[in-house]
């Protein structure tokens, strides 16, 4: 690629920072080309984004229709599944599973519900308001 | 105290980051150089390694291994650590670093990474940065691939060191401690440039080199059958990814490996080099051809199998130019 075509398309970089891109200059030697980033990329960045989505909205969802607790929609916001998230709670994956269904959910003391809000950086009151949709 | 530490940007976080620390040592060698040196370009498909549940296509050698050949083959000893467990010595060992003025590099899970851009932060956990630096609670952080220094507080550089999943930091730090006063810069890129010949060509697997490539173009072709249009433009889409998003400088290190054949030709006082850093430019081009039309072909969802078809065919181009690539460039170094 030529460094005059180090494509120049705003998007996933968000104004924060810019990609070094490498390519050819008039001279045919390798230079390091700042890119704010190219529409391919947006592209599948946004289509990973939106897997993430599907499952904020699938949560939502049983949750709203009382299948699990306030932990499934933290869990699928933070893109973390069963397996990860008991990794970071340091718990085994069948006790994570209880507390992701409302009855589980209710019998968490004190220090569990701030494991479980100091890991979603929220606290423990946010978790335990949590409502979809609002 | 915050170190007379010169941030350069680069493309890939693991090479971004050996270079600016040899750099800091006075060695200067470009991240294009370590790549080449440590045998950074590859091709893997991993069905059986599942990355947000999608098989793993990857245009590089696991995490680490780039920078562990890198120093071995310059004679670079390393000082390596991990602190299974224990973030709070994790820390007191980098500030004791720290405090000898020397800078270190650390591995981070790239989620709760506050700097960053919210659209890169997955839960990625092989990332690269260089500490250079403490005042009070702030530490000071050339991540490579961020245009310019950065900082940290204590509690997010603990976070980002403990972050958990596969391939979790455990906290891990390095830097160089002992650096030759001649290296043997001829040496390191023939053995370099050897070893991805031989995997590109010649791993009895077929899953790796141009082979993989040319198996994963038969399994691509059947994605949208197989999966469905919505599955199979995740997978489609995850390769994107893995071909252009932070830290492959574009089109899947290809084109840092041209740079490195460029310098590679001044070194070696053999112009075939620059004739094979262009061919490796066209390569690069044509991967970066396929992310774009692949990238079409996931937009929409589309199960249409034609879009599938034209990107599996173009990778069997890319497996054939790339063999053609290797075999002459093996012949250099014989």
């Amino acid at each position: 690629m030529e460094k005059d075509k180090v494509p120049q398309d705003e998007g996933i970089t968000g104004g924060v920072s810019r990609e070094v891109q490498y390519a050819i200059d008039e001279n045919g030697k390798y230079v390091k080309v700042m890119s704010t980033g190219w529409e391919p990329k947006n592209i599948v960045n946004d289509l990973a984004w939106e897997d993430i989505q599907e499952q904020v909205d699938i949560a939502n969802e049983k949750i709203e229709s009382g299948k699990a607790s306030a932990i499934m929609y933290f869990m699928a916001k933070n893109q973390m599944d069963i397996t990860l998230l008991s990794n970071y709670i340091e718990l085994p994956k069948w006790k994570v599973k209880r507390h992701l269904k409302p009855k589980g959910f209710s019998k968490l003391n004190q220090t569990q519900l701030e494991n479980y809000a100091k890991i979603f950086e929220i606290s423990v009151d946010e978790l335990l308001k949590y409502k979809p949709n609002n | 105290m915050k170190l007379d530490f010169e941030h350069i940007p680069a493309g890939h976080c693991e090479n971004g980051v050996i270079s600016s620390l040899l750099n800091y040592h006075g060695l200067k060698l470009s991240e294009a150089m370590i790549f080449g040196i440590g045998s950074g370009y590859f091709f893997a498909y991993m069905p059986f390694v599942k990355v947000n549940g999608i098989p793993l296509a990857s245009f590089r050698p696991v995490p680490g291994m780039i920078f562990a050949k890198a120093a071995k083959r310059l004679g670079i000893e390393m000082k390596k650590q991990s602190f299974r467990k224990q973030p709070k010595r994790a820390m007191d060992e980098l500030d004791k670093v720290l405090d000898k003025n020397l800078p270190v590099g650390i591995q981070a899970g790239v989620f709760h990474l506050s700097y960053f851009p919210p659209a890169y932060r997955f839960h990625f956990n092989a990332h690269n940065l260089t500490v250079y630096g403490k005042e009070d609670d702030t530490y000071f952080i050339s991540d490579p691939v961020m245009e310019y220094p950065t900082t940290l507080t204590s509690d997010e550089l603990k976070k980002v060191r403990f972050s958990k999943g596969a391939l979790s930091p455990n906290g891990k730090m390095y830097y160089p401690i002992n650096i030759p006063e001649e290296i043997d810069l001829k040496s390191a890129i023939r053995k370099g440039i050897k070893q991805t010949s031989d995997w590109m060509l010649t791993i009895p697997v077929p899953l790796f080199g141009v082979k993989g490539i040319r198996y994963l173009s038969k399994r691509l072709r059947n994605w949208p059958n197989k999966l469905g249009a919505k599955r199979a433009a995740a997978y489609l889409a995850q390769m994107v990814r893995m071909l252009e998003e932070i830290g492959t400088g574009g089109a899947g290190f290809r084109f840092i490996y041209a740079a490195f054949l460029q310098e590679a030709a001044s070194v070696m006082e053999d112009d075939r080099y620059n004739e094979l850093s262009k061919e490796m430019t066209k390569i690069g081009d044509k991967w970066r051809n396929f992310s774009s039309l692949a990238a079409q072909t996931c937009k929409g969802r589309s199960a249409d199998p034609d879009g599938y078809n034209t990107v599996a065919n173009l990778m069997l181009e890319i497996a054939d130019d790339e063999e053609k690539f290797f075999t002459e460039l093996r012949k250099l170094i014989k």
